[in-house]
């Protein structure tokens, strides 16, 4: 079994608002895939109907060689899901959550502890504290834990890194990365643009509608037009003058600098800066930088937008 | 089979780690069944009266000696101005006045005919029933006596009873008429009742709200196991409830206990699935414990005054009683009363019990149907 994900058109509606428009791609085997967007983008309209919770309106899919329809008791024993929000057991301890559901998948902590070790380990000193009590980067380990206890082939972890501080996000991108070497596949989906990068391949969505499906380096390859980072004394003020720029195609602030692209071929350093002079910014520093998955993100965005408009 | 037991284990954790879970489930039963009990009761005791005895003969001292002796009433005050014990009943000081009228010693005697006035104060209608039926019955007993007395002065030693029809009433099944032994059982109903419905129905919604029924969808766990899991605990400590309740019935309030105890059991077995599933149902219909509890009290206060607990079910309305043949408090209720204090056997309950399960398994089958484990 080469994909362990496939799934093509698929379509679900929610009255009227359309949560998944022809969606379709293919997760291999093995492969840490991301699925990049912002919220109520769809994301959790689709794992619900990998993890056999909703079923399409229409469209094929295939989970682990599987039909999530008709053989979802059959993929549900090999699946590990962690939902957006917490739902172990709060009034449980760490370790009776953990006995639970290793329980209710008919194994147990110790059969499976090798496996979850690495994370388990890191919580083993509060198994007695109730799980409502602990923090959100615990919370998220503990949530991780449960997902993995039964061993399960693929693991769809749904926004595992919302609401969690920068150092246990990066920890948790550790984690994954042994998963994976272990040669769990993995799905997981963030809004957060950065932890792009970390995956071996991702699928930007936006409004139910995959934008892009690629890896991180070609999803920035792809990104067409040469990028200005413009920096001035007072940004604001700069984004304004940017925006009112009849050459101007995209500005979007991006930490100290602004990022620009111009219509048309390359743009003009020196007309740019006459410009910018002209409007009274002071210390105008430009450069050439390369593009990031948030800048493609951006682009893809507009480009859909035009198209819809016209 | 294993999946159950873990289901259980977790279900019972998380039920005694509840701090406010443990006095609900054992001590507000027992503290409403005492409260209740002595409480809940149409007994007559100490009804106030104002005297305006006019004659201020023997005879007229006999009727009010009578009446206070009676136990149910007492002399609060006496006055010969009628419109001033009249001022008392308006500002409800007594509940009944008692006016007797100058010579009514004197025709009574003389083997006439005498009217005595009775007021009373009928805002409460069931109370003043009784206080109605309590006085005739101690004037007619008087009366008879009376006219016995007067017979006997006027014929001497040729006297014969006069013959008239002596009514010797008996109240079988609870001599004493006594409210408590009516009240208890139907009180233990409801309580059973109580937990069933709200703790189990509950619960689901409870999963639901906090989101853990997600996590709980996607593990390999069955429909009727989760199910199982979600009713037994509550069964459990609902027939232990009512082990504790009947128990205070028999030794604290003297109950008579005379049919089977293990009857009575099995019936609360079968009545507490059916109270359950219907509180299963209702936490597949809505998505918060608010909602479920407003519909879950909304069914119960329905459920139990229709239940003949407080007014009896042959009394009420004929839709109403057709309405009952659907309420299974109305059937425990009978059947515990018919089994405790009647000794009633299988043969007697058994087309009710049938009744119940059927209910039953028509509100578990449904219960168990509308629950889905997909979400939307």
């Amino acid at each position: 079994m080469k994909q362990v994900i496939t799934i093509s058109n698929i379509n679900k509606g929610f009255g009227a608002v359309q949560a998944l428009d022809k969606v379709s791609f293919n997760v291999g085997k093995g492969e840490l895939f991301g699925i990049i967007g912002p919220d109520g983008a769809g994301k959790t309209t689709l794992f619900r109907i990998l993890n056999t919770l909703l079923i399409a309106d229409s469209g094929e899919a295939s989970v682990l060689g599987m039909d999530p329809v008709n053989d979802y008791r059959d993929i549900r024993p090999q699946l590990g899901y962690m939902p957006g929000k917490f739902s172990l057991y709060q009034d449980l301890t760490v370790e009776e959550n953990m006995n639970f559901f290793a329980s209710v998948f008919g194994t147990t902590l110790k059969q499976n502890y090798e496996l979850v070790k690495p994370i388990y380990s890191q919580l083993e000193p509060f198994k007695d504290r109730l799980a409502g009590a602990l923090s959100g980067g615990m919370k998220q380990k503990l949530a991780l834990s449960c997902a993995l206890i039964h061993k399960p082939k693929l693991l769809l972890l749904d926004e595992p890194t919302t609401g969690v501080d920068a150092v246990s996000r990066k920890e948790f991108w550790g984690m994954l990365k042994r998963l994976k070497e272990l040669g769990i596949s993995i799905v997981v989906s963030t809004p957060y643009m950065d932890e792009a990068d970390l995956c071996d391949r991702v699928a930007l969505i936006q409004e139910g509608k995959i934008l892009q499906v690629d890896t991180p380096a070609g999803i920035v390859e792809a990104f067409s037009k040469p990028l200005l980072g413009i920096k001035a004394d007072n940004t604001y003020q700069l984004l304004g003058a940017l925006k009112d720029y009849a050459k101007s195609d995209s500005v979007h602030p991006f930490g100290e600098y602004v990022h620009y692209t111009e219509k048309g071929s390359a743009p003009n350093l020196i007309a740019l800066k006459t410009y910018l002079f002209d409007r009274g910014l002071k210390n105008v520093q430009i450069k050439k930088v390369k593009a990031n998955i948030e800048d493609s993100f951006m682009e893809l965005m507009k480009k859909k937008e035009e198209a819809t408009d016209e | 089979m294993r999946i159950i037991r873990f289901i259980l284990r977790k279900e019972f954790l998380q039920i005694f780690r509840n701090k406010a879970m443990l006095p609900i489930l054992f001590v507000m039963p027992v503290v409403q069944l005492l409260v209740l009990s002595f409480a809940a009761t149409y007994e007559l005791k100490e009804v106030d009266f104002t005297l305006v005895d006019m004659d201020q003969s023997a005879l007229s001292r006999q009727i009010t000696g009578k009446m206070q002796a009676s136990g149910y009433f007492n002399l609060k005050e006496k006055t010969f101005d009628i419109d001033q014990a009249l001022e008392s009943m308006d500002a409800s000081r007594v509940s009944m006045i008692v006016y007797i009228p100058h010579d009514f010693g004197k025709r009574m005697n003389s083997g006439h005919s005498a009217p005595l006035q009775i007021l009373i104060d009928a805002v409460d209608g069931s109370r003043a029933g009784l206080i109605q039926s309590y006085s005739l019955s101690i004037l007619k007993d008087l009366n008879q006596d009376h006219l016995a007395e007067v017979q006997m002065k006027k014929e001497g030693p040729r006297f014969r009873q006069a013959k008239s029809i002596r009514i010797i009433p008996q109240n079988w099944y609870n001599p004493d008429l006594n409210y408590i032994t009516y009240m208890v059982p139907g009180i233990l109903v409801v309580l059973v009742s109580m937990i069933g419905i709200f703790l189990s129905g509950m619960n689901i919604v409870r999963e639901q709200e906090i989101g853990t029924i997600e996590q709980l969808n996607v593990t390999p766990i069955k429909k009727y196991q989760f199910m199982i899991g979600k009713l037994l605990p509550f069964w459990i400590i609902g027939m232990v409830d009512l082990l504790i309740g009947l128990a205070l019935a028999r030794y604290g309030f003297q109950i008579p206990f005379l049919g089977s105890l293990a009857l009575i059991l099995l019936v609360a077995g079968i009545f507490l699935i059916v109270i359950q599933s219907f509180g299963l149902f209702i936490s597949t219909t809505t998505q918060t414990q608010q909602q479920a509890m407003f519909l879950a009290w909304f069914v119960m206060v329905i459920f139990i005054l229709l239940g003949g607990l407080f007014t009896p079910i042959e009394s009420m309305p004929v839709w109403a009683q057709q309405l009952t043949l659907a309420n299974p408090i109305a059937y425990f209720i009978k059947i515990m009363r018919m089994v405790l204090l009647k000794g009633a056997g299988w043969q007697e309950i058994q087309m009710m019990v049938y009744s119940l399960v059927g209910m039953g398994a028509l509100f578990l089958f449904t219960a168990i149907n509308r629950y889905k484990k997909t979400t939307a």
